[in-house]
């Protein structure tokens, strides 16, 4: 079996966002870039069924979207156990440029088994699994919590309204995974690091493809305002600025 | 001239830093009250490839240069100095020494182990009367034709009770004064090794220091390391690399205390502002930065001289000597940023200062370090 790990280059989560002067992306500056949370998961997941499954998995591959400034990325994977990786030359515009590209890598390296993360941590559109499995027609299953390799194929978990459903889903498949799907991201050991050194990198030219939306203008969230403290026999006043001041009830 | 870091030092820094801000700060402040030796901690690492990072990994070491090493010695320490000074003796005096100096057999017997992290080394020099002064070695290595037969008694010992492998230096030839001395790969276990008690110290307390006796301990004549004489050197020789780890962690001393006030100082309000705000404590935070950027750069060009396979040895005394000295400085002003709080012990500063002190005097004083460079720049 072949694994395939989507992997979104995202700014650290506990980077300051600052916006550029035109406000329709993100100034990158000074920022520290990681695997998106959510595919490193993913990324882990696919190391521990490849130990779990001793044998039954050839090669975890990774691939990313996006200029050379992805690669320490790539190849921060690469050092945590994926065989190789693939940059696809293209900054993306939005989520449909993503999977089209995706959907072509898929295409050229025939993996059985394709993971994401349920989104990035940027600007989490949550889009991209399921259009990358419309694109191909392979089966698709969102928000996954627990995968198991079975007989047929996939024993998968997801959580649901008040509660987790169990499904069996045959291969090709696309899954998006949510957390709980592995233990935590690995560290890369320096043996890991010492070996990314010689894996592939692979780069490829994008397809043509027409971004199907358009940023207009980013703006940041409104600053925290600072926390009222009420006196603990004031439910009163509690009350009354619930209901005029926050408007929630 | 280039101040970039490669996308490779880049990853080891990290891989550090998420190693210590994820597991090791979740016990440091238990394990530094009970002094508590970092078991599972050191065996993770190992696993990670630090406790033997600068060895050729032919010698099943992790084979990274000097830059790397200081990188993640530097992160190690932001969080727990205790774990970092193992991780320092391990590397850059057993293994280094062993890797350096050592014969091909001593390095597939001892090497080896030590850099898989299986075996965790001590190196052993001081004495009750011989610390700054490592010409007086009282400890004797008798020759016995086959073996030498050690006898004496080794202070502060950092890993004295959980090492596995031992380099002793000893006196073979005391009329030869600083000349006759030795140095040895010793088994921990071997017969007549007894262990002192731990050590109670102020700082550092999960690492394991000890006194270590030998009684008519037998040493295999293949375990000594160079020729007859070489042991002086060695330790010298050894030490100066010895030096670039632990200038490292009074720089992580320093850069964890630095940032931890400056997080302090931008949640803290004191005269309705931030106290970041206030220029007292903001000219604390810059006096304090450019501290740890001047040890930053000294200890980072110590290890590119190293790196380079250039002379060192000076260099790495300034990054030693300034790096511990500004850490004091350093994790003194942190506690007073934190005013009572840093009084305490849940907020790591008091801890860090208490560490800072140490490395003001182990491997090498900072007068010691003064004499070294002085020397340096007087010799004709």
């Amino acid at each position: 079996m072949k694994i395939l790990v989507c992997i979104s280059n995202v700014p650290d989560t506990t980077t300051r966002i600052k916006l550029s002067g035109d406000k329709k992306s993100v100034e990158t500056n000074g920022v520290q870039w990681i695997i998106n949370p959510w595919d490193e998961l993913a990324l882990t997941r696919a190391m521990e069924l490849s130990e779990q499954n001793a044998g039954s998995i050839q090669a975890i591959s990774v691939v990313s979207v996006g200029d050379a400034s992805v690669e320490p990325t790539l190849r921060k994977a690469l050092a945590v156990g994926a065989n190789e990786a693939i940059r696809v030359n293209l900054v993306p515009a939005d989520s449909y440029s993503v999977a089209v590209q995706l959907a072509e890598v898929v295409k050229q390296e025939n993996p059985d088994l394709v993971l994401l993360g349920i989104e990035s941590s940027d600007f989490n559109s949550s889009g991209v699994g399921a259009m990358l499995a419309e694109l191909l027609g392979f089966a698709s299953v969102s928000s996954v919590s627990s995968l198991e390799l079975s007989s047929s194929g996939l024993t998968i978990k997801r959580e649901v309204e008040g509660g987790t459903e169990q499904l069996e889903c045959p291969l090709p498949a696309i899954l998006s995974v949510q957390k709980g799907i592995a233990l935590e991201p690995r560290i890369p050991a320096m043996r890991g690091i010492m070996m990314a050194r010689s894996k592939p990198l692979k780069v490829v030219e994008p397809v043509a493809v027409e971004p199907l939306s358009e940023w207009i203008e980013l703006e940041l969230p409104e600053a925290k305002s600072a926390c009222k403290m009420i006196p603990e026999d004031n439910a009163k006043e509690l009350i009354r600025l619930l209901h005029e001041e926050a408007k929630v009830i | 001239m280039n101040f970039q870091l490669t996308e490779e030092h880049e990853m080891i820094r990290q891989a550090a830093r998420d190693y210590a801000q994820r597991e090791l700060i979740k016990d440091v402040i238990e394990r530094d009250e009970t002094a508590t030796y970092p078991t599972q901690h050191v065996k993770a690492l190992s696993e990670l490839g630090f406790m033997g990072m600068l060895v050729d990994p032919k010698y099943d070491g992790g084979g990274m240069d000097t830059i790397s090493y200081v990188l993640a010695m530097e992160e190690i320490s932001k969080v727990d100095a205790s774990v970092s000074v193992i991780m320092s003796v391990n590397n850059s005096l057993v293994c280094y020494g062993i890797e350096k100096y050592g014969t091909e057999e001593q390095k597939e017997k001892f090497l080896k182990p030590l850099a898989r992290g299986e075996k965790i080394g001590a190196f052993l020099l001081s004495e009750p009367e011989a610390g700054s002064d490592a010409t007086s070695q009282r400890t004797t290595a008798e020759d016995k034709g086959d073996y030498y037969l050690l006898n004496g008694t080794k202070n502060w010992i950092t890993n004295g009770y959980t090492a596995g492998t031992y380099l002793v230096i000893a006196q073979t030839h005391p009329e030869k004064r600083h000349k006759g001395i030795n140095a040895f790969i010793v088994d921990r276990h071997a017969e007549g090794i007894s262990v002192g008690p731990h050590e109670n110290k102020m700082g550092m307390r999960s690492s394991d220091t000890h006194s270590v006796m030998f009684t008519d301990v037998k040493v295999p004549k293949e375990n000594r390391i160079g020729e007859d004489g070489f042991g002086f050197k060695f330790a010298m020789k050894t030490l100066e690399g010895g030096r670039i780890g632990i200038a490292a962690q009074a720089l992580g001393l320093a850069s964890g205390a630095l940032e931890r006030s400056i997080q302090y100082a931008k949640e803290r309000k004191a005269f309705g502002t931030e106290i970041a705000n206030h220029q007292a404590i903001a000219f604390k935070l810059s006096d304090m930065a450019v501290k740890v950027e001047n040890a930053r750069n000294l200890v980072l060009k110590a290890a590119w001289l190293k790196d380079q396979g250039m002379e060192y040895g000076t260099t790495s005394a300034m990054a030693k000597q300034y790096a511990a000295d500004i850490a004091m400085e350093v994790t003194t002003e942190a506690v007073q940023i934190h005013g009572g709080y840093g009084y305490v012990k849940e907020y790591h500063v008091e801890r860090l200062m208490r560490e800072a002190k140490l490395t003001q005097i182990y491997e090498g004083t900072s007068e010691i370090q003064k004499i070294v460079i002085s020397r340096s720049l007087l010799k004709d």
